[in-house]
């Protein structure tokens, strides 16, 4: 099979039949063949005059001592240029074409692999059944030609398996896909959805190109969940403008203005200026990712879609959410918003390409958050503990199915001491924690990997400790100090208990599990 | 649900949630910990000097005397500390303590251990010691068992290796 075929829209079976096959053609281009380009064009643009004299034995200065063009139309060497010029394209080309060829990819039962380089090679190879989730993203660029790169994320650190970059059409598929065989289905592939055909014509393609850019999901047979949240830019406008960070960044920019104007220290504005400017791209890179937003449940597990001109579209299976963290900005708590967060076991978000948020609901009403965790934590937010969420945002209330902090915690938690506190679930474990900034996370039992008790001098002369619920690395820390030190005792121990229950809980009912899980993706097709 | 009828919590507020005997590391791990300790500490000293060179002042020599009498303190602790470092096989789970002063406690259920590694320093290898750690797929775990005599340490990692074997569970 030549590459050509995945230009002209080889379906994904074609693709994932454990043949290697090349990626879509504009990938060296994609990849960083602009910069090579630009560059390339950069330094003929300066070094031109020294170029020309070595081809042609003179100096700088020889001839007229102007412009190079007009050198080599005055001399007649018109034809020697173009000739030049010409090497020089084809070895671009050709070295684009090579890099092409080298790199294919090939996807199996067992593995997905991928090699690629042409004095380096590489070859990196993932197993199917250990992928934490497949992100599909579209940058600008790529956007443009259709293109689409494909994430693998493979649970550890830098695991991630790339295909950059495939027809937006094949990666939608291909992620279906890999994600049922991941999931056991071994004859995945024999119900593929249609693709989407386009006459060859120009203005096919255009009409084409103009729908995918405007269309969230590439293949409306393949997306047809619907948002459970939809992001009003009402809503978000006002989260972005009362969040911490943006009163954060308004405070400095005050600072450093007055700081500037009454004393004359326009040093300040050196320091500051940059520091702003993170702050600021990071405030408006938030708002623009989130107008797009949505998150709704596939047969394959949650979808969260994101961006604007970028797009971004991740799939985690069900199973490989390993924390849930629900917290509130001070400010907005008059209008009752939340930002719900995910621990997840894979390290993409540390790779500039696959861009893995960590937020999993960027702002969102009471009830959207319910909506979210019942899709991020099915059976944990259920009948009887869904009250114990409620109780876990609210203010802390005797009773409420939290154990708490005693009240000699309060020389360390001023504020919080009363809300600082835990409850144990069969399923998960709630940590309630923060009075100003309130928060709550949930670690599911079955996916947390260690615990751990710690008691310093201080803590002791108090008779107080803390526990660590340890889960895999990532913006959540599953920490509740400050907890009596008998409480904190008896609480390790029953997390100790309650996730070996619930791992062998897990273990027995995986193979049951699993066929179901298949079955349901089967009666989706 | 949090049955604290039978915890032992000490007079002075210390605690111990997992009650019983504790398997301790070799005494001799004791010197590797003393040099590593007086290593560490003769270094901090000669640190804390610095703001005395560059400043000429002497007054400043009290950091370094500070810093001195803290890890002297932390030396003479060594035998206790070392003392204090304890393990526990269970059915399901592995208990790891250390620390006196600064206890933590950490328990890692069988299942969930991703690998376990040996490492040797030179002087541990001149006592014939070695240390444990078990990796999971959490950072945070950091659980190690220092001062294992070698052959100790390698029938405890057969033995764990066995039971994550027979326990095995996903992420």
């Amino acid at each position: 099979m030549t590459g050509s075929d995945v230009a002209a829209g080889a379906s994904a079976v074609d693709l994932a039949d454990g043949e290697w096959h090349r990626l879509h053609p504009a990938t060296p281009l994609l990849r960083g063949g602009f910069a090579f380009v630009a560059i390339a064009g950069f330094v003929l643009a300066n070094l031109r005059e020294r170029i020309l004299g070595l081809f042609l034995g003179g100096g700088p200065g020889d001839g007229a001592g102007g412009d190079p063009i007009e050198l080599i139309v005055r001399r007649g060497l018109i034809p020697l240029a173009l000739v030049v010029v010409l090497l020089v394209l084809i070895v671009i080309v050709v070295i684009f074409w090579l890099s092409w060829r080298v790199h294919s990819f090939r996807i199996t039962d067992e593995l997905v692999e991928v090699r690629s380089g042409i004095l380096f090679r590489t070859n990196r190879r993932g197993r199917l059944d250990r992928i934490q989730g497949i992100n599909i993203s579209r940058p600008l660029f790529a956007r443009l030609f259709g293109a689409a790169r494909l994430d693998i994320n493979v649970a550890g650190h830098d695991a991630n398996v790339q295909l950059a970059y495939l027809s937006g059409r094949n990666a939608e598929a291909l992620r279906r896909l890999i994600l049922l065989r991941a999931a056991g289905d071994r004859e995945a592939g024999g119900t593929a959805a249609p693709q989407v055909e386009h006459d060859g014509s120009l203005g096919g393609m255009v009409t084409q190109r103009a729908r995918e850019f405007v269309a969230p999901e590439l293949d409306p047979q393949l997306a047809p969940p619907e948002s459970v949240v939809t992001m009003h830019a009402g809503r978000l406008l006002g989260s972005t403008v009362l969040h911490d960070r943006t009163i954060i960044f308004v405070l400095l920019v005050i600072a450093a203005a007055v700081l500037a104007a009454a004393a004359h220290l326009f040093v300040v504005l050196f320091g500051v200026v940059p520091a702003l400017l993170g702050v600021g791209s990071q405030i408006v890179r938030r708002f623009s990712r989130s107008l797009r937003y949505s998150i709704a449940a596939t047969p394959d597990g949650v979808r969260v879609g994101y961006g604007l001109l970028s797009t971004n579209n991740d799939t985690i299976p069900p199973g490989r959410i390993h924390s849930v963290e629900i917290r509130q900005p001070l400010l907005w708590r008059p209008a009752d918003w939340w930002e719900v967060r995910i621990n997840v076991a894979s390290h993409s978000d540390r790779q500039e390409g696959g861009r893995r948020s960590s937020t999993i609901l960027p702002v969102g009403s009471r009830a959207e958050v319910f909506k979210v965790l019942e899709l991020v934590l099915p059976g944990i937010v259920g009948d009887g503990s869904r009250e114990l969420v409620v109780a876990g945002l609210a203010r802390a209330v005797a009773g409420d199915g939290y154990t708490g902090s005693p009240r000699r915690a309060a020389v360390l938690r001023w504020f919080s001491w009363r809300r600082n506190g835990f409850a144990l679930e069969p399923e998960a474990v709630l940590l309630r924690r923060g009075a100003i900034w309130r928060s709550l996370i949930a670690v599911p039992t079955a996916r947390m990997q260690s615990v751990s008790l710690r008691q310093g001098p201080l803590l002791r002369m108090l008779r107080l400790a803390d526990v660590h619920v340890h889960t895999v690395a990532g913006p959540i820390r599953a920490v509740l100090d400050d907890l009596d030190a008998a409480v904190a005792a008896g609480f390790f121990r029953d997390v100790a208990v309650g996730a070996v229950a619930a791992a062998r809980r897990e273990s027995v009912a995986h193979v049951a599990n699993r066929a179901r899980w298949q079955g349901m993706s089967r009666s989706h097709d | 649900m949090t049955d604290t009828t039978d915890l032992p919590v000490t007079p002075r507020g210390g605690v111990d949630p997992v009650p019983g005997e504790w398997r301790r590391v070799s005494p001799r791990y004791i010197w590797v910990d003393l040099v590593g300790s007086i290593i560490s500490g003769l270094a901090a000293t000669a640190a804390a000097t610095i703001p005395f060179w560059v400043t000429q002042f002497v007054a400043l020599l009290t950091i370094p005397a500070v810093v001195l009498i803290i890890a002297l303190i932390v030396a003479a602790f060594t035998p206790r500390r070392v003392r204090a470092i304890g393990y526990r096989l269970r059915d399901d789970d592995l208990v790891v303590r250390r620390g006196i002063m600064f206890q933590r406690f950490a328990a890692v259920p069988y299942g969930r251990m991703q690998l376990v590694d040996i490492n040797r320093g030179p002087l541990a290898r001149a006592l014939g010691l070695a240390e444990l750690k078990l990796v999971t797929a959490a950072a945070a775990s950091n659980i190690t068992i220092p001062g294992l005599p070698m052959a100790d340490a390698e029938q405890l990692r057969d033995r764990l290796v066995e039971l994550a074997e027979s326990r095995r569970a996903g992420l």
